[in-house]
């Protein structure tokens, strides 16, 4: 159960850093960081003891696997996750752009 | 066991750097960090699938990272009070806490999933499809519609980078209603 | 003593660039070929086929490599490749039904096996590269758009 816990820890500290961070950055790193520990969960939750990768080879016979379905969806996960990523920074780039700053607070002030 | 809790204990010191240090590229580099923690886990976890294409996605994201915040960004200097807000983000770490605590016990143990549909899976992946790794027969012939899925969000995403970095079609270096 | 540098790095990133990027694009292309024997894939393959580009753009500027593949070349190898992986899909459809792996499924362990596996993470991975490599051409060219106000 400890490691269900370590991983809802991880969460917990990327959403810290949405909600009490100034700089536009480190909202982009704590979302960032909240989606590694709910790919994290996910991988724990399918893992049995003494698996196996749910890869075959000739010469090992079918016993013991771990569950490939979590697998599968992670896999979706990060790529998606990548996407998130790069339209997020192009955001943050223009705002740059336009405002001079990576402040929020000041880009709340100098609205126009 | 021990390795999965020092990898884990790695990974949110790492994530507290990157928060918290005052330099852009230091906290892109902890990042860095993290998500190596998060693929050497998964590789002890037995996923080498998803292990690979976390690395070379992580690569690819400190890039683009790094692109944004190489030069630039003096960080911030908080004001005024911190104790109320702090205390708001605390209090509701807290409560997400307590909150999941109460449904841990509906999870599976540790160490044994029930593979109620993951079984038919791996009973009958090899002779429905022919393919040796089990992890590429669900995601393109068992869930072929998440594939599907996936594909439209990154060209989704591609489009939507290309839509909000061109200036063509504007004038050049102001927005509109600057120049009235 | 200052030498005039042309764009990009310096001499020995160019000339190392140019043994290792083939090496890179040939295992990006081996893990999206085997994707159906040995972990890996379409997504995985494709973004090291994609970070082999964005390897020759880092050492040699952006202006070499854009002249090796315009932006709007790259649109037409992405949609090329969606429209693949769909055209796959809609072709399992008169088989029986959506996504129906309709190729014989062959001797397992064997590279030409598993039906449409192999071809679908091969229209995945142009997809992908291309994809990315836009996004990262596109986040690249911004710099000269905003340093010039």
């Amino acid at each position: 159960m400890t490691v269900y816990l370590l991983a809802l820890v991880l969460f917990c500290v990327g959403i810290y850093g949405v909600l009490r961070k100034r700089n536009l950055i480190k909202i982009i790193l704590g979302i960032i960081i909240a989606e590694h520990a709910v790919l994290l969960f996910f991988i724990l939750v399918g893992y049995r003891l003494n698996g196996r990768a749910p890869i075959l080879s000739p010469d090992a016979p079918i016993t013991q696997m771990v569950d490939p379905l979590p697998q599968a969806l992670v896999l979706t996960a990060i790529v998606i996750g990548l996407a998130t990523t790069a339209l997020l920074i192009a955001l943050a780039m223009r705002l740059y752009g336009k405002y001079g700053t990576y402040d929020i607070a000041k880009i709340r002030e100098l609205r126009g | 066991m021990v390795e999965l809790y020092i990898l884990l204990f790695l990974m949110i010191i790492g994530s507290l750097v990157a928060l918290e240090v005052k330099d852009l590229l230091s906290s892109v580099a902890a990042l860095g960090a993290v998500g190596l923690g998060l693929c050497l886990t998964f590789l002890i976890r037995k996923a080498p699938d998803v292990a690979l294409t976390h690395l070379v996605v992580e690569i690819l994201s400190v890039i683009i990272l790094i692109r944004a915040t190489l030069k630039k960004g003096l960080p911030a200097v908080p004001t005024g009070g911190w104790v109320f807000p702090s205390a708001i983000g605390l209090g509701f770490g807290i409560v997400l806490v307590l909150v999941a605590i109460q449904c841990f016990p509906e999870l599976p143990v540790f160490g044994e999933p029930k593979l109620r549909v993951a079984q038919y899976y791996l009973d009958h992946g090899l002779q429905q499809t022919g393919a040796a790794n089990l992890v590429a027969s669900v995601i393109l012939d068992f869930r072929a519609f998440d594939t599907l899925g996936e594909v439209t969000v990154l060209f989704t995403a591609a489009m939507g980078v290309l839509a909000v970095v061109r200036t063509v079609g504007r004038k050049s270096g102001a927005m509109r209603g600057e120049d009235r | 003593m200052s030498k005039e540098q042309g764009p990009g790095m310096s001499i020995i990133v160019k000339t190392v660039t140019r043994l290792t990027v083939w090496l890179i694009l040939l295992y990006g292309i081996y893990i999206v070929v085997h994707g159906h024997l040995s972990p890996g894939g379409g997504f995985a393959g494709g973004v090291i086929i994609a970070l082999s580009f964005i390897h020759l753009m880092l050492a040699y500027g952006k202006e070499m490599a854009l002249k090796k593949l315009s932006e709007g070349l790259l649109g037409v190898w992405e949609s090329t490749g969606g429209l693949v992986f769909l055209v796959i899909a809609l072709l399992g459809l008169t088989a029986g039904y959506f996504f129906k792996n309709f190729l014989p499924a062959g001797e397992p362990f064997h590279l030409v096996s598993a039906g449409t596996i192999p071809l679908s993470y091969i229209a995945i991975s142009v997809k992908v590269w291309a994809g990315l490599f836009a996004i990262f051409v596109a986040l690249v060219l911004l710099r000269v758009d905003t340093e010039q106000k």
